[in-house]
């Protein structure tokens, strides 16, 4: 015990005399935090909107009315000809362009049937498919309009059967994409320190040759270990709980669990990840290659976490490597605990396999440091 | 001139002596492209879905097979009440729950409408709108078929071409930030280290006393990255075109060239990153911990730019990945060249001469 705890000491002046790192730790996941959970947002706004208007009649100057007061459209321009919006498309200045060709009013009046034509920019496939849905609901219900308009209300009794869709967004009722990103954002950042620090760490002492100082000394592969993991451990617990600060204060983020539930998942799943950081750390030579793998691991799990895409869309095969991926649990725990307020035994499954994980992943971190080179 | 030869060379030992490094730079944009551009997507399938029908007639019956036939859901429990619903939801075992009120047949006859509530679970607010999105859409596609003896007159019919990803393929949109992430960050980062890891084994100093000038030291550092980093790009081109049917639609030697400013300005950020830290470890976590989620959140690989706030469009400019998928996608996908690119061309340039600019002013070639 005595001997861990010179250990920790040691750990713990070595972080805090590194004044630039502590800037890095501390502060950078903080800025970032508040900046980037700003941005994280799948919601379509500000469409760069424009159109071409070859009728020019009472019909057509209404509809575009519609779409200039709409607040999801940005009115960029008017266009004389084809050639010039698809230009503009090119430059990347519209996305969207509504076509409304000649005789537009003509045809609605006298044949009853009238045709638009749209164009969307769909490079993001996803963005494009909601303003095809924008797009489509602005001209549904000015479609409704003329007819209430021009219809004859004997016609009226035959009206069509209607299927009313009421849609009901259940604990993030504006669907709200900050209280989504900002718990996943801020495991993020818990994660990288944790598992950036943890798998410079030994390697650090190799290159440096202080490693071979303690090697020679009578501390033991697991005092030894746990020396290593607890200052990041604590480093890890202590940035989390800066985090959820931030998030309750700045960004008013609903806390609906029991915390305690939650610290009680960080602190096996920081074991996890410090766990990896560590193995990385026995297995390498060199801090580059450590940090390289340590990278490599830090944007898989981020990317395929369920954080910014949803699992259920992956294909099978990667659908079954996520469940090696400890962020993903995470994520999933801090949305259910903080936004849905899931009980011990609704995250029991979760915190099972993930101390299943930290048992197999320590001990192979142990097993693997080699006291002797 | 010989000189500097030297050192390339030396530089090049040394990148190849290290076998592991080798593997994992080049191994890991090959691991990474293909596993992200399969399984990194924003299309919605099979997404897990329960029903409360309270009604339990053919018609609803007839709902409920449409929505099993698609291939968006998979419905995976039927509820009793009203009250299961939250407690599956805390399970976090369906996104949605779509309810039918009773008698949805018969109101659907006497009152000619009928209601039916889509129940998602917003803590994921972009599945959910899209689940409740695709479910209206069924729903919608039942109401013209039961309404199909009925014609409205005066029907405007609006016809939608999607340019350039005409099956708004998710892959599109991510193999070209997949791209961008993956050289922006290989380049930073070795640059950084290399540079770094001289000072801090104590190297730097031998090469300060030689007759290498002090910017020979730092150009033949990088040179050898700026060629690994290039096989790097030929590598992840080759793989979004050959796997992912990345369109290449522009010149390929525009491709090229912007290609290579791009390895530029990341190299010339990890020169910058270089001369402020001290450590490995401190500029590792600069370029890892500052780079990383600036580089996937505020560059429009994932999240579209123009729905930012306002303050953070101004601060995605001084993103060079963000210039670089403008261009990027530019080329590929609308085939546009150098008349319509010149301005995000020109901004890349400039960060490269801030980045060096910087660097020079800030390089020590004294001990302190």
């Amino acid at each position: 015990m005595r001997t861990i705890n010179f250990l920790l000491v040691k750990e713990f002046k070595q972080i805090f005399r590194n004044k630039p790192m502590l800037v890095i730790i501390f502060m950078l996941p903080v800025i970032q935090l508040l900046i980037l959970a700003n941005a994280a947002s799948y919601e379509v706004k500000n469409i760069a909107f424009s159109a071409i208007d070859m009728d020019n009649t009472p019909y057509s100057r209404e509809l575009l009315s519609k779409f200039k007061a709409s607040t999801q459209f940005d009115f960029i321009a008017m266009y004389p000809s084809e050639d010039m919006a698809k230009e503009a498309m090119q430059e990347g200045t519209v996305d969207v362009v509504l076509h409304i060709p000649q005789y537009f009013e003509r045809n609605l009046q006298k044949e009853k049937k009238s045709k638009l034509l749209v164009t969307i920019n769909a490079i993001n496939g996803s963005a494009a498919a909601v303003e095809n849905i924008y797009v489509t609901t602005i001209i549904k219900d000015f479609n409704q309009a003329v007819q209430v308009d021009l219809i004859d209300s004997a016609d009226m009794s035959q009206m069509p059967k209607k299927v009313n869709v009421i849609p009901l967004f259940w604990f993030n009722p504006e669907l709200d994409y900050k209280t989504f990103m900002v718990p996943g954002i801020l495991v993020l950042l818990v994660t990288m320190v944790a598992l950036f620090l943890a798998g410079m760490n030994i390697v650090r002492e190799k290159e440096l040759g202080t490693l071979e100082q303690i090697n020679v000394t009578p501390i033991k592969k697991h005092e030894f270990i746990i020396g290593k993991l607890t200052p990041f451990w604590i480093l890890g617990i202590a940035e989390l709980i800066i985090g959820l600060v931030i998030a309750k204060i700045a960004f008013d983020i609903p806390m609906v669990g029991n915390l305690a539930l939650l610290f009680l998942f960080a602190t096996v799943y920081l074991l996890v990840v410090l766990g990896i950081g560590l193995y990385i750390s026995n297995f390498t030579e060199t801090q580059q290659q450590a940090m390289f793998l340590a990278w490599f691991f830090a944007v898989i799990f981020i990317l395929m976490s369920g954080l910014f895409t949803p699992i259920e869309s992956m294909p099978v095969w990667a659908q079954f490597i996520t469940e090696f991926n400890p962020v993903k649990y995470f994520v999933e725990v801090v949305r259910m605990v903080m936004l849905k307020g899931s009980s011990l035994s609704d995250i029991s499954p979760q915190l099972i396999k993930l101390g299943i994980y930290a048992l197999l992943i320590n001990a192979l971190a142990v097993w693997s440091y080699k006291k002797v080179s | 001139m010989k000189r500097f030869r030297g050192f390339v060379i030396k530089e090049f030992y040394h990148i190849f002596r290290d076998k592991r490094t080798l593997v994992i730079l080049f191994g890991m944009p090959i691991v990474q492209i293909l596993l992200f551009g399969y399984a990194v997507t924003n299309e919605i399938n099979n997404v897990d879905l329960a029903i409360l029908d309270k009604s339990r007639d053919t018609e609803t019956q007839k709902i409920i097979n449409d929505i099993e036939a698609s291939k968006y859901f998979k419905i995976n429990d039927m509820l009793d009440d009203e009250g299961q619903i939250e407690s599956i939801f805390k399970k976090g075992q369906v996104k949605a729950v779509l309810v039918f009120g009773p008698n949805f047949d018969k109101n659907l006859v006497t009152q000619n409408s009928a209601d039916v509530q889509i129940i998602t679970d917003a803590t994921e607010p972009n599945v959910a709108n899209s689940v409740s999105n695709y479910l209206s859409s069924i729903l919608q596609k039942y109401q013209t078929d039961i309404n199909k003896a009925i014609k409205v007159p005066y029907q405007i019919v609006p016809e939608t071409k999607m340019y350039y990803n005409p099956e708004l393929k998710s892959v599109f949109m991510f193999v070209p930030g997949i791209m961008t992430v993956i050289l922006m960050l290989v380049s930073a980062i070795m640059t950084s280290i290399s540079i770094t890891r001289e000072k801090e084994l104590g190297t730097m100093e031998i090469l300060l006393v030689s007759p290498l000038k002090p910017y020979q030291v730092i150009l033949g550092k990088v040179f050898p990255y700026v060629f690994l980093a290039i096989v790097n790009a030929i590598i992840i081109l080759a793989l979004g075109f050959f796997v992912f049917k990345m369109p290449i639609q522009g010149s390929y030697f525009l491709l090229a060239l912007e290609s290579i400013l791009f390895i530029f300005s990341a190299l010339s950020l990890g020169i910058l990153i270089s001369t402020i830290s001290e450590t490995q470890q401190t500029a590792m976590m600069a370029s890892l911990m500052g780079l990383m989620l600036p580089t996937i959140l505020l560059s429009g690989f994932i999240f579209p730019i123009s729905s930012m706030p306002v303050a953070l469009q101004v601060i995605s400019n001084i993103i060079p990945a963000k210039w670089f998928i403008i261009l990027i996608k530019g080329i590929l996908l609308k085939g546009v060249g150098i008349t319509v690119l010149w301005k995000e061309t020109l901004v890349l340039l400039a960060m490269i001469t801030v980045f060096i600019g910087v660097s020079i002013k800030k390089y020590k070639i004294r001990l302190e």
